[in-house]
């Protein structure tokens, strides 16, 4: 703990960082998000399994930076969202001061204690508990032994489903959806200035929270994250009625590693699946 | 006597190679069945996959795609562009349970008039067969409001 609060006051006061994006605790014990500007401010920065929060949300604000370096600090799954905002142009690696957290799991239901029932899908089958790159790293990570995926068990029974019953369970899933859009706020790779369903003329997405605008909205969102979304479980975890939306979020990551052995925000330099093509592209579907 | 069911078909098609394919079809006077409405679009790189979901909400019982033979796009590289996205939607449908008897994508070249006309007509039987896209529709009716109904309040 102490290690990370002096990585972020060596940081502001060598300005290596204009300021640090990280993690306090509130008053009512709650971890949030904290952006520390002066050295006495990093005395409170934090980090344990209740820092659920992905941070790269806040990074394509900082597109056309010219100050100085912002520092972040991130989990590695987090740290897949600033990859994938480097490589689509969002932000630049050199305007960015990355502070790497070891990191064992965090929470599920922020209200609990951090055991084998409150642990967030993406940590049952995270693959790197430190980060693959940093400018500093601290060390806050302790053994814990995960449990099973249960998403993957999931996934497996939809894929099992005749067509019909796809489409039921997927109506009674989005049926809930009230069109907060706090998922596509929460989302790091969610940075369009204007969304689809904000664009009126002509209105493509029911913006009204009916059955047909739901459904539009999720599969578009859905489609936009396609080989995009780097796993971060944030906008499941924004969710205020529970739609299981990192089910399709997962599952299209699992397409474009099975179709194209793409996975995003692995590499800062390899292009966008979508921003791309090859010429031996499958297509058994197309007559 | 029932009414027989016609699928209504939405065909996104590209102006330089199915377009005029079809145009072919027209005036070698190939018979086709009527139930396509065609939609042109500059290329199938254009076709966003929000164009098939409004297909369907406008009651679309079927969607057909098709555009220039790959390495004969007009612009290149567009249709090879649109083929990656394919196999994304595709899948994304295919899981969220619209499968690929109501999706249906060809190549069709500005020659193939023939082509054309045996890949709408198979199209055209096969959604036939399935039947309306009873799910959809359904989707389309606004969500009442009970509440309201019974103060007395007209409800639109």
């Amino acid at each position: 703990m102490n290690e990370l609060k002096q990585i972020c006051k060596d940081a502001l006061s060598e300005k290596k960082a204009r300021f640090i994006i990280g993690y306090k605790e509130d008053k009512n014990k709650r971890i949030k998000p904290f952006i520390a500007k002066t050295p006495e401010d990093a005395e409170q920065l934090t980090f344990n399994h209740h820092a659920v929060n992905n941070l790269a949300v806040y990074l394509p604000r900082f597109k056309n930076n010219v100050e100085g370096k912002i520092g972040i600090v991130v989990k590695s799954c987090d740290l897949k969202a600033v990859t994938a905002l480097i490589q689509e142009n969002q932000i630049k690696r050199d305007d960015l001061f990355i502070i790497g957290v070891n990191c064992s799991g965090v929470v599920l239901d922020i209200a609990k204690e951090f055991n084998k029932d409150n642990t967030q899908i993406k940590c049952k089958y995270c693959q790197a508990k430190t980060p693959p790159y940093y400018d500093a790293l601290a060390d806050e990570s302790k053994d814990f032994e995960m449990p099973d995926d249960d998403q993957a068990e999931l996934m497996a029974k939809i894929d099992k489903m005749t067509s019909d019953e796809r489409l039921e369970f997927w109506n009674a899933e989005f049926e809930k959806c009230i069109k907060c859009y706090a998922c596509r706020q929460v989302c790091p790779m969610c940075y369009c200035e204007k969304c689809i369903v904000e664009k009126s003329e002509p209105q493509w997405i029911d913006t009204s929270s009916t059955a047909r605008g739901n459904f539009s909205w999720n599969i578009i969102r859905a489609f936009h994250m396609a080989g995009r979304c780097i796993g971060c479980h944030e906008c499941e975890r924004a969710c205020p009625m529970g739609i299981p939306l990192t089910l399709l979020t997962r599952k299209m990551g699992m397409v474009a590693s099975s179709e194209f052995g793409y996975r995003h925000g692995m590499s800062l330099t390899e292009p966008t699946l979508i921003g791309t093509y090859s010429t031996s592209d499958k297509e058994d579907f197309i007559k | 006597m029932e009414e027989k069911f016609e699928p209504k078909i939405a065909a996104f098609v590209c102006n330089w190679c199915t377009y005029t394919g079809a145009d072919l079809a027209g005036t070698s006077r190939l018979k086709q069945e009527a139930n396509a409405r065609l939609i042109r679009v500059p290329c199938t790189g254009r076709i966003d996959p929000v164009f098939i979901i409004k297909a369907f909400e406008n009651g679309a019982d079927g969607v057909l795609i098709s555009g220039c033979h790959p390495g004969d796009c007009h612009y290149n590289a567009g249709n090879f562009h649109a083929r990656r996205r394919w196999i994304l939607f595709k899948n994304l449908l295919d899981f969220i349970g619209i499968d690929s008897s109501r999706l249906y994508f060809s190549w069709v070249s500005a020659s193939e008039g023939k082509k054309w006309v045996d890949i709408v007509d198979g199209v055209i039987d096969a959604v036939r067969a399935k039947g309306p896209f009873k799910q959809y529709k359904k989707m389309n009716k606004e969500i009442e409001i009970p509440v309201a109904a019974e103060e007395g309040v007209s409800v639109k």
